[in-house]
């Protein structure tokens, strides 16, 4: 069963909002309702065949690795292997993807991240041992409506909501919110989505004028961004709707991401939870990281902070390439949005001519307009339209 | 005491005027650096590797929500209730 888009999901999510507001509405609390429909759900999702062997091996292994950590949570040595084995499943999957897909199951890169969370602020002593009882540390980690594709939720910020009562009044007014997304994202996945796959076909660069082969190629880039984005924000407003409904206020994943003034602005509006876990995580520890050690050895380069920042943000794309899948495709839609990303930074701390004119209104419309033509070139990487052409180029 | 907190307050916005590279911080106590363009991700952690060389006090990167990490006030409250 698929979520968000089987007929039969809809109906099972339709009982479990119903019994959700029948208990929220009488200051009932939620965590356990959650977690139990999540359990139902996750067998549904995964069956009784080599998917559920695959999560229960990784939730034993990540539940494991943290509360050993927990015990000793200063322990570099320790913090790594934990990471590591926390880590391992997805590599696995990941490297076995295109053959006999080792260790995979429905949703293994985002519960990853999630659990890689919880082992980072363990390791920073903002979880403590009395912080990671069973029963939130599955009720985060299963929560059905974010299992498969996020939004990425973090540990404390959800559990604050999964313990807390809300009032009457106020839970009727998460209920109602949740209820609206879950329409206006099914609007947006299950209408909008569909009619632009519908239209989305790769098609050869053909022989005619060089002007309407590029404008065919654009045309079909375009289709695919549209299809992309209702796609996955329609997912994600209905992961968040579905969580409202169970009283927890799920953080948003798109906010206008073809409005972007610049890329990094882009990356604020795009999966959203994905790319601020990648700052929290890679980018902010791999600088900080690369500064203080840098600076031991006499590094000279770590001192000047904008070849530091294009150095973390080509690493943390790079990492987020190799998340979405080991292709050719991946890698370089990852490599490019962080070469992006650096070319960005330079024109951003060192163009003075740029500095000069950023508030000025023709400099705004002309960052708005090239972004928007690079994020595209993006997706046309990422969906294969590029590497589709110059196959045909090559055996032309 | 006073001079205590006082120079805290005083090594902070120093710090913060050298990594925004702009001493326009100074006129924006209770603005949001983020969102005037004078902080970013690399700047939040340049700013938290100066806390800790200045200060000796280490702050996690998502210890504090961006939400309370935002203007100068809240920065220097920050290392003040750690200092």
């Amino acid at each position: 069963m698929e979520f968000f888009a089987d007929p039969a999901f809809f109906v099972l999510l339709a009982v479990v909002v119903a019994v959700a507001a029948v208990l929220g509405l009488t200051g009932h609390s939620l965590q356990r309702w959650g977690l139990v429909t999540s359990v139902v759900f996750l067998a549904c999702l995964l069956g009784s065949g080599p998917q559920t062997v695959a999560l229960i091996t990784f939730l034993s292994v990540a539940r494991v690795g943290v509360v050993c950590l927990a015990g000793r949570p200063h322990d570099q040595r320790l913090f790594y292997v934990v990471c590591g084995g926390t880590l391992l499943p997805l590599v696995v999957y990941k490297l076995t993807a295109s053959s006999v897909s080792l260790w995979g199951f429905a949703g293994i890169s985002y519960v990853t991240f999630k659990a890689l969370q919880v082992v980072f602020e363990v390791h920073d002593g903002l979880i403590g041992r009395d912080e990671l009882g069973l029963l939130d540390y599955l009720s985060f980690l299963l929560f059905f409506p974010q299992f498969t594709s996020g939004p990425i939720d973090r540990s404390r910020r959800f559990l604050a909501d999964a313990h807390r009562v809300p009032p009457r009044d106020e839970y009727a007014g998460m209920l109602a919110r949740g209820i609206l997304l879950l329409l206006a994202g099914m609007g947006y996945k299950l209408v909008l989505a569909q009619l632009a796959q519908r239209w989305w076909v790769l098609e050869p660069w053909g022989d005619g004028p060089l002007l309407a082969e590029l404008a065919n190629q654009v045309r079909i880039t375009y289709l695919y961004a549209a299809y992309l984005f209702f796609d996955f924000a329609g997912y994600s407003l209905m992961a968040m709707g579905a969580s409202y409904c169970l009283g927890i206020r799920c953080p948003r994943n798109f906010r206008a991401p073809f409005l972007a003034s610049d890329v990094i602005d882009f990356w604020n509006r795009w999966h959203i939870t994905l790319s601020t876990w990648f700052r929290d995580f890679v980018f902010m520890r791999l600088t900080r990281t690369l500064m203080l050690s840098g600076r031991r050895r006499g590094w000279r380069w770590v001192r000047d902070r904008v070849r530091v920042a294009q150095v973390g943000f080509v690493a943390d794309m790079l990492a987020m390439g190799c998340w979405h899948g080991l292709t050719a495709d991946y890698l370089g839609y990852g490599l490019y949005h962080g070469v992006l990303l650096a070319a960005n930074e330079w024109l951003q701390k060192r163009s003075g001519f740029y500095r000069a004119h950023r508030r000025d209104r023709w400099m705004r419309a002309l960052m708005w307009f090239v972004t928007l033509q690079l994020v595209m070139l993006g997706f046309a990487i990422f969906s294969g339209q590029v590497s589709y052409l110059v196959k045909g180029a090559l055996n032309g | 005491m006073g001079d205590a907190t006082e120079s805290v307050r005083e090594r902070t916005l120093s710090l913060l005027e050298e990594v925004c590279g702009d001493p326009a911080v100074r006129d924006h106590l209770d603005d949001d650096l983020f969102e005037l363009g004078l902080l970013d991700s690399m700047g939040a952690i340049e700013l938290l590797v100066g806390i800790e060389d200045e200060f000796g006090v280490s702050i996690a990167p998502t210890e504090v929500p961006r939400s309370e990490m935002n203007t100068p006030n809240k920065i220097v409250a920050q290392v003040e209730g750690r200092a």
